[in-house]
């Protein structure tokens, strides 16, 4: 990819930061394609007030339970509301969640796995406490009383998950830090009189960013199913919000006369999970090819 | 070694304390909340609203005026005792309520991993045999979509296709092990994949190695060759992972179980923190994450033991 005139942040933020040879992005069929797909799933998701048949919420029981016709392409829930709307003002909820969620604790997890993994000592050792204590337990059951406590609300939603997922964001980046930290170049950079801030952003930090990228990647799936999870049960998302889980958590009530309300919201979750693991995968080919397959996966 | 269990013991108690005492302030974040709680459910009739003195009443009954660690504490020495309080909405001991539930869970927990492992294992190792051709393919998108789908669709598809369609299964409900089998596929579904996955992983580096190219030369069979050299090398450390997922399962169970009317330990804490019933999901959060933290350490120890190179200091 070539930038024209690039400005001294787009260089930073795209060239070192990320160190992703983008080449080898474009090059790989997969990664393309995923990109390409999730470029268009964002894209409705974005545009769902614009191209959405109908209001997600409007409320029309003469038709209610419509199988998919042509009027309502993907039919009518039990209130009569249109599912294909509520499917895409559902896929903004989730991609709403999910990007907080991992940028939430992707931010937490830098800042505390990279302190922790830098300063060492006390510092490390509290920190690293604090994510034994975090991972040591399923988060699931934790982010259910949270949001039992808290109430159910997009907001309280993120939070919880964001409470439960930031630990492995920290683990990684502790080890990072910790392999990089010891190498020439940063021992140079302190003779040459470089502050810790320094070393940190511009030689630490994109060096040890590339799995952090393939975890977070692969985690905004596991957030969409986690987010999806709660909302089923009925405690994540209120019912005036559309959103995948809590569509199938109202469509199986119906399963025998309707079951597309049962099909459709799930195609969506695992169509859109599908990508992001295809996409985590081929990231962690392309960024870091000698690491093996690690099986990461909640609940 | 014993040095090693020691820090792990404590650490491991240090958790589940943590992880009772955060759920025990988050369950008392709404002041007061509590006392109208149980006057709802024990002394009044529906719909009337609870008097100010009554709620001071039972709030001294129930010493709900002392502060959160007090309370904490109390709780928790009690627990010590096998005494984890008394359901408000069930009014039933809660340590009756959870041990009753506990073999529910459990075998459906049991279930789902053996056939995570029956079904995983042998499909991994064909995998990684057949790789790149046809049957290698097919389980591979098989395995993503097991990644990737959510537990609880998979199990409302099982029940439409198999109890409302086929009417082979029982849709909801506990009895005889018809009805475990659909809850068991569901839970176990993300399992399989990744097991199957890690085994294929395994297997295809453990099939490099000069000691197996070394007995294909000797002229092994095949199939002597799989189960005796490789195979026992690369599920090493699949164990780890299924052990973690033993845990992990007992989250996945709370929603699998609230969709079959499953009645385990992680329906009762689902239902308990809709209806804020705190003693209960206190004892269910506690031990779910006890069942947790044992099952990881026994996997540890099981480790040092399967393969010897691994010491714990």
């Amino acid at each position: 990819m070539k930038m024209i005139n690039p400005s001294r942040w787009q260089l930073l933020w795209f060239g070192r930061i990320c160190r992703i040879p983008y080449q080898k992005v474009l090059e790989n069929k997969i990664v393309s394609i995923c990109l390409i797909l999730l470029g268009i799933v964002l894209l409705l998701a974005i545009l769902a007030p614009m191209i959405a048949p109908y209001d997600p919420n409007a409320i029309d029981l003469k038709n209610s339970l419509h199988p998919p016709s042509t009027a309502y392409p993907l039919g009518t829930d039990h209130l009569g509301r249109d599912v294909l709307s509520r499917l895409l003002y559902g896929a903004t909820t989730s991609f709403v969640i999910a990007i907080s969620v991992v940028g939430l604790s992707l931010v937490l997890g830098l800042l505390l796995g990279g302190a922790a993994g830098y300063y060492g000592g006390w510092l490390d050792e509290t920190i690293s406490r604090l994510m034994d204590l975090f991972l040591s337990f399923p988060g699931i059951i934790f982010a259910l009383a949270i949001v039992g406590a808290l109430g159910s609300g997009v907001l309280n939603l993120i939070i919880a998950l964001s409470l439960v997922n930031w630990a492995s964001y920290a683990r990684l980046m502790r080890g990072q830090v910790l392999s990089t930290k010891n190498n020439d170049y940063i021992s140079s950079a302190r003779v040459i009189g470089a502050s810790d801030r320094r070393i940190l952003c511009r030689h630490i930090l994109p060096n040890s960013l590339a799995p952090v990228v393939v975890l977070a990647t692969m985690d905004i799936g596991h957030v969409i199913l986690a987010a999806a999870a709660l909302s089923f049960l009925g405690l994540g998302i209120p019912p005036s919000i559309p959103e995948w889980g809590s569509m199938l958590n109202a469509g199986k009530e119906f399963m025998r006369t309707a079951p597309y309300l049962t099909i459709f919201p799930g195609i969506a979750i695992t169509f859109t999970v599908i990508l992001f693991s295809l996409l985590g995968d081929g990231f962690r080919d392309i960024l870091d090819p000698n690491k093996e397959e690690t099986g990461l996966a909640i609940a | 070694m014993l040095r090693y269990l020691l820090k792990r013991s404590a650490f491991m108690v240090v958790t589940v304390l943590a992880v009772c005492a955060m759920t025990f302030g988050l369950m008392n974040i709404i002041p007061g909340g509590t006392a109208e709680l149980i006057l709802k459910h024990t002394f009044l009739e529906l719909e009337e609203i609870p008097t100010d003195e009554q709620i001071a009443e039972i709030s001294s009954r129930y010493n709900l005026h002392d502060p959160l660690y007090i309370q904490f504490s109390r709780w928790m020495g009690n627990a010590l005792h096998g005494d984890l309080g008394t359901s408000y909405i069930l009014k039933r001991p809660v340590t009756y309520l959870i041990l009753l539930r506990l073999p529910a869970t459990m075998m459906l927990a049991l279930a789902a991993m053996s056939i995570a492992v029956l079904i995983g294992v042998p499909l991994g190792v064909l995998c990684a045999l057949k790789e790149n051709k046809l049957a290698d393919y097919i389980l591979r998108i098989a395995t993503l979509i097991g990644v990737s789908m959510p537990g609880f669709w998979l199990a409302l598809l099982l029940i439409l296709v198999f109890s409302v369609t086929l009417k082979l299964f029982p849709v909801a409900g506990y009895g005889n092990i018809s009805y475990l089998v659909l809850p068991a596929v569901a839970l176990s579904a993300h399992t399989t994949a990744i097991t199957l996955r890690m085994v294929r992983t395994g297997m295809l580096e453990v099939m490099n190695q000069p000691y197996i190219v070394f007995a294909m030369s000797k002229g092994l069979p095949t199939r002597y060759i799989v189960t005796k050299h490789a195979m026992r090398n690369a599920l090493l450390p699949v164990i780890t992972v299924l052990g973690l997922h033993l845990g992990h399962m007992l989250g996945g169970a709370v929603v699998i179980e609230t969709i079959f009317a499953w009645p385990g330990v992680g329906s009762l804490l689902v239902n308990s923190i809709m209806a804020r019933d705190v003693p209960v999901v206190q004892g269910c959060v506690l031990t779910i994450v006890g069942v947790f933290v044992i099952i990881n350490l026994l996997v540890d120890l099981l480790y040092t033991y399967i393969d010897p190179r691994i010491k714990y200091v």
